[in-house]
């Protein structure tokens, strides 16, 4: 059966909000916790599917972003929670527990560094931007893993989970309504970007450069801005991961992390709205389901991946609906 | 004073031991197609990309309206007005017909900062972009993939681009290689008819259509360029007879 896509997207979206309302009824909240995770990693991988999926930009270290999302919440959770003061040259600051501010700063911070890594990253590509990415991801985890005044190895926890005006964030259902409405609104935002005039530079930049510059314009520079959005996105899903676990630690750095998001999205479907969404769905739930049985759950993982990439080059979503995907 | 729209001053370029450029100093004046033939290798690919800033020469100079353009990049000529067809077709070729001329219509507006309304849904882009692929005859394949074109159609799309960007001068690089007799033709009249808006500086081998469309003829011979003149002139100079003519005009 060939279902449309649209249908398909919103069906997935629906499903992924009921399963938590259906699990408070049930009074687990564990599942709760299943699917906030579910839903972190797929905004997560929304980011990276902006690069990648559209601008072609195969990122091995979007980690990084979601890292220093993570370790924005992390340290200034941290300041807040021991009445520390964070100096930063010019000004101080006493940390903060609230999350749109955590959002605010994580999401300026990795856009930055996003930015950075870009301008440099881009003078290259194919393989080379992969090890380039890849070496700055290595670089930020080795740095957090000495930095001793955050938890070095060790990682930082947070007591107490950072808040929300007029939420109840400890309250399992209402931290993942949060998470979804964020998911939601990025959804949105990346549906409008990708059919606006900039989205269809940037898939053309994917395309062919010179067709790009041809035309005048500059598709490195389109390309720089669709990372830094990327990892903007990212970094607010690392923030909300390590509010999540209430804790953050250089594996949020790791170029696992980086690997996974790229598995999410291919298992999803490149370059589709709705691609990191599934992926992240199938991912969790096969971590859960295989990985109470059996430690090598990542087999099955490399598996459907395989199965994906030989047999149906759009995703899961590719599968579905019959229609192969745009890109490869 | 007279000034041409688009001149190369001495343009030099070797590969190693090949000197695919030598001193290359052409123009082209408004209303012209000035027509640059020779053999294969001559060069005439590699002149255009230095020309359109995909290459840069070793020496010499490119001028756009007396403007030194030779430190500018490739979007940036093309942003003065450089409209520019490749030899082997360079398309978005997962996307639509129409996603490749919006995307030329977006050059044109400079419109590609707009982040939220569909560029499709854009009415200003559209029209640009339609207008070009009616003027082409591809409109009726406007929805169609580009992968899913043939060769020929692919050809027209390339020129329908560079029409949406209005240039100041054309650059085209064989845009009829493999067009077939009938495709030459049309694509034929249709450039006699572009000269009048903007020059076009054209890279060709199919010998018909150069003597027919062509006001000067340079011709190009291990990265030189041995004569320039009117059809007439070339067609009787005995050397260019003998590096490429042969006995076919
Ligand atoms: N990037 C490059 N590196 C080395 N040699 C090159 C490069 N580009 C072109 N050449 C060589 O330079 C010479 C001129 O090539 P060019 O493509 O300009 O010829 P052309 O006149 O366009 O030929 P054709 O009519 O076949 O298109 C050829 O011998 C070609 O092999
Ligand atoms: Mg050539």
């Amino acid at each position: 059966m060939k279902f449309e896509e649209r249908y398909l997207n919103l069906f997935v979206l629906v499903g992924l909000l009921l399963l938590p309302i259906w699990a408070q009824a049930m009074d687990e909240p564990f599942t709760i916790t299943l699917a906030t995770r579910a839903v972190i990693l797929a905004l997560a991988a929304v980011g990276l599917n902006l690069a990648l999926g559209i601008g072609g930009m195969v990122s091995f270290g979007h980690a990084v972003f979601f890292g220093i999302g993570g370790y924005a919440m992390g340290i200034l959770a941290y300041h807040a929670q021991t009445y520390t003061t964070l100096s930063l040259g010019l000004f101080e600051t006493g940390g903060t527990n609230s999350m749109p501010v955590i959002w605010l700063v994580a999401m300026l911070l990795s856009g930055a560094v996003a930015f950075v890594i870009g301008l440099l990253s881009l003078r290259t590509s194919g393989v080379y931007f992969i090890m380039i990415t890849l070496a700055f991801g290595q670089m930020f985890y080795y740095f957090a893993i000495s930095w001793a005044q955050y938890g070095g190895e060790d990682g930082l926890s947070i007591y107490v989970r950072n808040g929300f005006p007029g939420l109840n964030t400890l309250v399992p259902i209402e931290f993942f309504g949060i998470c979804f409405v964020l998911l939601c609104v990025t959804l949105v935002l990346f549906a409008r970007l990708q059919s606006s005039p900039f989205g269809l530079a940037l898939n053309a930049a994917r395309q062919s450069k010179s067709r790009v510059a041809a035309v005048g314009l500059n598709p490195t520079r389109v390309k720089l801005l669709a990372f830094v959005l990327s990892g903007a996105v990212t970094g607010l899903a690392g923030a909300l991961f390590a509010d999540l676990n209430r804790f953050v630690s250089p594996t949020m750095f790791s170029w696992q992390l980086s690997g996974e998001l790229i598995v999410l999205i291919i298992i999803g479907g490149v370059g589709r709205l709705m691609g990191p969404v599934i992926g992240a769905c199938v991912f969790v739930a096969l971590e859960h389901f295989l990985g109470e049985i059996t430690d090598f759950w990542h087999v099955s993982l490399g598996i459907i991946l395989l199965c994906i990439v030989l047999f149906g080059r759009g995703g899961l979503i590719g599968l579905i609906t019959g229609k192969e995907g745009a890109h490869v | 004073m007279y000034r041409p729209i688009l001149a190369t001053h001495g343009l030099t370029k070797s590969f190693g031991a090949l000197n695919a450029t030598r001193d290359v100093s052409i123009d082209l004046n408004s209303k012209e197609i000035h027509a640059i033939i020779g053999p294969n290798g001559a060069g005439k690919s590699t002149l255009i990309k230095q020309i359109c800033g995909e290459m840069q020469p070793d020496s010499g100079r490119v001028t756009l309206d007396g403007q030194d353009v030779s430190k500018l990049s490739t979007f940036a000529r093309a942003r003065a007005g450089l409209g520019r067809t490749f030899q082997v077709s360079d398309l978005c070729r997962e996307d639509t017909v129409v996603e490749n001329v919006v995307l030329g219509s977006l050059g044109a507006e400079g419109a590609v900062w707009r982040f939220w309304k569909s560029a499709l849904k854009t009415r200003d882009l559209c029209e640009r972009a339609e207008r070009a692929l009616e003027r082409v005859g591809l409109i009726e394949e406007r929805y169609t993939r580009c992968a899913n074109l043939s060769h020929g159609q692919r050809r027209q799309l390339e020129v329908a681009v560079a029409l949406t960007l209005s240039p100041r001068a054309f650059i085209m690089d064989e845009p009829m290689a493999g067009l077939g007799v009938e495709g030459s033709k049309q694509m034929t009249s249709f450039l006699d008819g572009l000269r009048k808006e903007a020059p076009i500086l054209l890279v060709e081998h199919d010998m018909d259509a150069v003597f027919a469309l062509a006001d000067r003829i340079s011709v190009m011979v291990y990265g030189k360029v041995i004569a320039t003149g009117t059809p007439n002139e070339i067609r009787n100079r005995k050397e260019v007879r003998e590096a490429y003519l042969g006995d076919a005009v």
